[in-house]
């Protein structure tokens, strides 16, 4: 909302400087987003009398040497007479025009000197208005009427220095969509008094008017759509009036292009008291005016040209012809007035908030009428708005105005709120007497009476408070309160802090999303939050197969764009997309991991469930309900690397992440959370179905790692052989929730026992089905197990290996022997011979 | 050479006379002195002090062949010198060790400014570091961790959170709707839903953070984004008022931001809370003094803006079955981007999900 400082004062008197109001009006709630100084910039203009001119002929053009007194001021010669060239010839001898003296600087830092044109030396210069900066007119210079002083400034006298504020009007205060109601807040914020516009006049001024009887026959069908209707009519208007300087400029200044004089009034009433009305051409107008919802098929022509289907919610204004104006919204374009028009019927109403919302939003049409009764216009406006745009009229376009007043009046009668006194104190933390509480809310414009002394069943200590008509958003305590509140200033508030209860610190869930996150960062990976919105084909890209379950996409409405309609199913995508942009970067060497969630739709699951209402609590089954219609969104963790995983440098020539990588970043996800998975062999897209690791714990599977398939890489665009693994994190933390406390060992003191076996098994036999052999066989004795060699070639065979593992064995209450060590290493490749075929090699 | 206890001619026996052990030491002393290094400094000890052939060593065997009455004296004598020349021979020893392991040492040192790094930097994200942070402060005030689906039902992002669907505010959310439209089912557009759950899981008092991902109509480009994380704060007891409000952004802000900085509060409005304010930290940059401006943080505001807040709507609490007349409570809301934005110098909000290494890397792992 725009408001120009010199429309504000002209409400609220005795203003300080627009700085200061602006602070004001942040403190009370409106953020003031800009401050402009317009027309600040004119100096050095005042006002000349042309006293006599001659015409100049010049190749391209005719141009006037004008003598032009302007009292006052250094005039050269004594009679206060200067010459001055002009190429306008819209002025006769005796206009009064605006002049630029040599020194003078207009708009845009032009300064004015006295300079020889046309054979003449020009002593300054006659403006138009668009030199001054008042607007786009440039026809010819701004002939100023006759009563302008001889010799004044002109900035002063066409008050051309203004400010403007720009408003961010929060939804709730649609008043304050009016220099109106900003001028109220102003006056509150600066404790001046402030006489309102708006306000209703009083019983006997009024009823000269309605005793008259109606303007226009209407009939307002849908009384809860509108429950007020004011028309007027006048008559007579003037086509050739012009609307006058000042309120173009206001208009202007405003963000309102000034169009004709009716047009302009109606937003100036708009503007000022933040009424909308709408001015039907009355020569157009077929019948009586009809408030009523539209019929299903209805079309109606809207004043911006377009044809619009009407949905039968739609609150309509129509005459014998059909629909003439979407209520609330826009005029039609079969009634609108023109530059002949000369009746016109005017429209005061008040629409019902929710119903111009709505209409607005089917046919995608805001307009500064549905923006302002979408928010609240005050139902109580309405014929004072409707007077005073007549009264402008009359004004400014030598209308008559025809007697009558129609006003069609249902309005509810407005609830009062019983407010304890002591509420202001329970919200704030602060006390504030009874006198400062009546006394803002009387500044909001609330009433008051006490519920003791009105016999109210409250009681005492408890006011019953009518708030103002054009505050419907003022209907519980606590809205009471928020104004008191502001008014006296948040800053006011005191500072505390509220004693709490002892909490139960993250939950251990949280915890190991902490420490998967911190775990996989010093492991050396970076991580990511990427975009969750992938295309249709984002499952394909990954070649999952028909069935997979992260085939069932969610997807969005309306989308932000086309290609990225459906949530991911799967952290890859946007992993893989992440190290493309990389890789496009010129970064090859890439280890990225991302924890967050992956949504999937659950076939079976109902579609919709009726919402409960929100006066109580829903039931348990309720809120069960809600959340049915959910998809499901677990928490994943994923990592994909590629390039070198360690660092090529001086010391070493680097080193290519593959399959192990993957498993090993599954690996310490597992032990942060203090969990190992287990791996097996695995085949699942997108991962190279040799190279894939299958992997869980206690028998539930967990997620998938190993080296990408040649088929996604390639048509991603990644290098081959690049790696990723993708777990479940839900499933990871509920494995380690429920895992039993660490069992710490007993550390022996006596010495190890090492021995080394080579044992060549068939290629195809697991190194983990050989490894948990020779554990078992090898028993309690066995300290650790490490695989340091793993060797194929001509030596061991076609289709074998050579594992190459080196068992520590220990007790706990002795030195082993030769004889038992090598009895427990036996035991251990005998079982390992017996489970996968292993052969001892010597 | 005499047998031992063999009687020798006091003439033959001339190694052990005063001026031949002298000379013997003196030899030895020069020998040792003039060894240059320590192979030199062993053959010197060998060929005078230690080995077979030494003059001292010889001597001593003559020892034998003195007559009784001059043995102790000779003996003396002859320790004397070998004790001298032994003497020489440990200064030397250590001299000379000294110089060599000075050598060994230079001639073994690395140039320690070459790169030491043998391993892969990883980081976590900026907006992830600043959530943990964030929760912690609030953590260690006794607030527990609340968490909530981001798909989400119309029912507990809009409804509950007094926002019927006509209204205007819901216009300003730029909501994300998932199929199907009559579903009820939105990209939750901010963590407000989780104070919802909260209240209905949670036994009252309910102190909750809620850090989470929320999503909103825009395109993305350097200042906007379509997903954001927010981190919202829920207090609900009997007795909260405003001034607690206060109180706890105090401690927020300083978390945020450092402390020393003032905060302020501007009525502004939400339709979950009522009153309803903007929270202001004062520019940690030029805290609003002209001599610091012009200042790219605050646009010379002087005051950064960081999120909402106000006191829980009595309509949010009766939604969730809390008495508004016996409880009271405040909450507030703010933009992690923002923030970081604010505090890092971020340009441009799309870095935080392009995924970029060179964008996270900076930022470790625990900061």
């Amino acid at each position: 909302m725009l408001i120009v400082m010199s429309w504000l004062r002209e409400y609220v008197e005795g203003l300080p400087p627009a700085r200061a109001v602006a602070d004001a009006l942040i403190r009370a709630g409106f953020e003031v987003e800009g401050l402009r100084g317009v027309g600040g910039d004119v100096s050095g203009v005042v006002v000349g009398e042309i006293v006599d001119f001659e015409i100049v002929e010049t190749k391209k053009k005719a141009v006037r040497w004008c003598q032009v007194r302007v009292a006052g001021g250094e005039a050269p010669s004594a009679s206060g007479v200067r010459g001055v060239i002009c190429g306008a010839h819209n002025f006769a001898v005796g206009d009064r025009v605006p002049v630029a003296l040599p020194g003078a600087v207009l708009p845009g830092g032009f300064a004015i000197t006295a300079r020889k044109t046309y054979g003449h030396v020009s002593d300054g210069m006659i403006c138009s208005a668009r030199e001054l900066g008042l607007g786009e007119d440039h026809d010819g210079i701004l002939v100023l009427p006759p009563s302008a002083p001889l010799g004044a400034d002109i900035t002063e006298l066409l008050d051309l220095a203004d400010e403007v504020l720009d408003i961010a009007v929060t939804p709730d205060r649609g008043y304050a969509l009016s220099v109106r109601g900003i001028a109220r807040e102003a006056a509150t914020a600066f404790g001046l008094p402030f006489t309102d516009p708006g306000a209703p006049p009083s019983e006997s001024a009024a009823s000269g008017a309605t005793a008259i009887g109606a303007a226009y026959p209407v009939v307002v069908e849908d009384t809860a759509g509108c429950d007020r209707y004011v028309a007027r009519v006048v008559t007579g208007v003037d086509p050739a009036a012009v609307t006058p300087l000042g309120w173009s400029r206001r208009l202007s200044l405003s963000g309102m292009r000034p169009i004709s004089v009716p047009v302009d009034v109606t937003n100036a009433v708009l503007l000022g008291l933040g009424q909308p009305l709408h001015a039907f051409d009355r020569a157009k107008l077929t019948g009586a005016i009809v408030v009523r919802r539209a019929e299903a098929g209805e079309k109606l022509r809207t004043l911006d040209g377009v044809e619009r289907t009407l949905d039968p919610e739609d609150l309509v204004i129509a005459d014998d012809t059909g629909p003439i104006a979407l209520a609330g919204v826009m005029g039609g374009a079969s009634t609108e007035i023109s530059a002949q028009t000369a009746d016109i019927v005017l429209e005061a109403a008040h629409f019902d908030p929710i119903s111009v919302a709505r209409t607005a939003r089917r046919h995608r049409l805001s307009s500064e009428a549905s923006r302002r009764f979408e928010r609240g216009v005050d139902p109580a406006l309405a014929p004072v708005a409707a007077a005073t745009a007549v009264d402008l009229l009359v004004e400014l376009a030598g209308a008559h105005p025809a007697p009558g007043v129609t006003d069609l009046d249902h309005r509810p009668v407005v609830a009062p709120v019983l407010l304890p006194l002591r509420e202001p104190e329970r919200l704030a933390g602060r006390t504030y007497s009874a006198e400062v509480v009546r006394h803002r809310l009387a500044d909001v414009g609330c009433t008051i009476t006490d519920a003791a002394t009105d016999g109210s069943a409250a009681g005492a200590g408890v006011l019953v408070v009518t708030p103002p008509s054009w505050r419907p958003d003022l209907t519980r305590p606590a809205d009471l309160v928020e104004e008191i509140m502001r008014l006296e200033g948040y800053d006011t508030i005191p500072v505390t802090l509220p004693l709490l209860p002892a909490g139960r610190g993250l939950t251990p869930a949280q915890r190991m999303h902490r420490a998967v996150g911190r775990a996989l960062a010093y492991a050396g990976l970076v991580e990511v939050l990427t975009l969750p919105f992938v295309p249709a084909d984002a499952a394909d890209a990954l070649s999952l197969v028909a069935d997979d379950k992260r085939r069932l996409a969610v997807r969005v409405a309306n989308p932000i764009a086309e290609d990225a309609a459906y949530l991911r199913t799967t952290l890859l995508s946007g992993l893989i997309a992440a190290a493309v942009r990389n890789i496009g970067r010129g970064q090859q060497d890439l280890a990225l991991f991302e924890v967050g969630r992956v949504f999937r739709e659950q076939p079976g699951a109902p579609v919709r469930v009726p919402t409960p209402p929100v006066d109580r609590r829903p039931s348990v089954e309720e809120i069960a309900a809600l959340d049915s219609v959910l998809p499901k969104q677990a928490r994943h963790v994923a990592a994909l690397l590629t390039g070198r995983r360690e660092p090529a440098g001086w010391s070493a020539p680097g080193r290519e992440a593959d399959w192990a990588d993957a498993v090993d970043a599954a690996q310490v996800v597992a032990e942060a959370v203090g969990i190992t998975l287990t791996v097996t062999a695995g085949d699942a897209m997108p991962w190279h179905p040799g190279r894939c690791a299958e992997l869980s714990v206690g028998g539930r599977l967990v997620g998938f790692a190993g080296e990408l398939h040649p088929r996604v890489l390639g048509d991603a665009g990644l290098p081959p052989r690049t790696v990723a693994m993708e777990l479940s994190l839900d499933v990871v933390v509920e494995a380690a929730t429920a895992a039993p406390p660490v069992v710490a060992p007993v550390i022996s003191t006596y010495p190890p026992a090492d021995r080394d076996v080579a044992l060549v098994v068939p290629a195809q036999v697991p190194v983990a089905d050989v490894t948990e052999a020779l554990r078992e066989g090898a028993g309690d004795l066995l300290e650790s197990l490490t695989l340091f060699d793993v060797f194929e070639g001509a030596q061991v065979g076609a289709g074998q290996r050579s594992l190459a593992f080196g068992l520590r064995l220990r007790a706990g209450d002795r030195t082993l022997t030769a004889a038992e060590v090598n009895a427990v290493r036996d035991t251990a490749v005998e079982l390992a011979a017996q489970r996968t075929g292993a052969v001892l090699r010597t | 050479m005499p047998a031992p206890g063999e009687t020798v001619d006091p003439s033959r026996v001339h190694a052990l006379d005063p001026d031949q052990l002298a000379a013997a030491v003196a030899a030895a002393r020069e020998s040792i002195r003039t060894a240059a290094d320590l192979d030199a400094l062993a053959a010197a000890r060998t060929a005078h002090v230690q080995g077979a052939a030494a003059p001292l060593v010889l001597a001593r065997r003559e020892l034998g062949a003195l007559p009784r009455e001059e043995r102790a004296d000779a003996g003396r004598r002859h320790n004397a010198a070998r004790a001298e020349a032994q003497a020489a021979y440990d200064t030397r020893l250590a001299e000379l060790t000294a110089e060599r392991d000075a050598r060994v040492l230079v001639e073994e040192r690395v140039d320690v400014t070459l790169p030491a790094a043998r391993r892969r930097r990883g980081a976590r994200h900026p907006l992830s570091s600043l959530s943990d942070r964030l929760v912690d402060v609030f953590v260690a005030m006794g607030y527990e961790v609340a968490e909530g689906p981001e798909v989400e039902h119309d029912w507990f992002n809009f409804e509950a959170l007094n926002m019927a669907p006509d209204h205007p505010a819901r216009s300003e959310h730029d909501t994300l709707y998932v199929e199907p439209t009559d579903s009820g089912r939105v990209l939750r557009t901010h963590t407000s839903p989780v104070q919802i759950r909260s209240l209905l899981d949670r036994p009252l008092p309910v102190y909750v953070v809620c850090p989470g991902r929320t999503y909103r109509n825009d395109t993305i480009d350097a200042t906007h984004s379509p997903v954001f994380g927010q981190l919202e704060g829920l207090a609900v007891d009997e007795g909260i008022t405003m001034a607690d409000l206060r109180g706890t952004l105090e401690v927020f802000a300083q978390a945020l931001f450092g402390s020393g900085l003032s905060t302020r509060l501007r009525p502004s409005f939400f339709p979950f809370t009522e009153p309803s304010a903007e929270l202001d930290v004062q520019c940690f940059a030029c805290r609003g003094e002209a001599a610091h401006q012009p200042c790219r943080v605050c646009s010379d505001e002087g005051w950064i803006e960081i999120g909402g807040c106000g006191m829980v709507d009595p309509n949010v609490l009766r939604a969730t079955g809390v008495d508004p007349a016996r409880y009271s409570g405040f909450a507030f809301g703010m933009g992690l981007e923002r923030a970081a934005m604010i505090r890092h110098d971020v340009r441009e909000i799309r870095d935080f999900v392009d995924g970029d290494v060179r964008f996270g890397l900076p930022f470790g792992i625990e900061v």
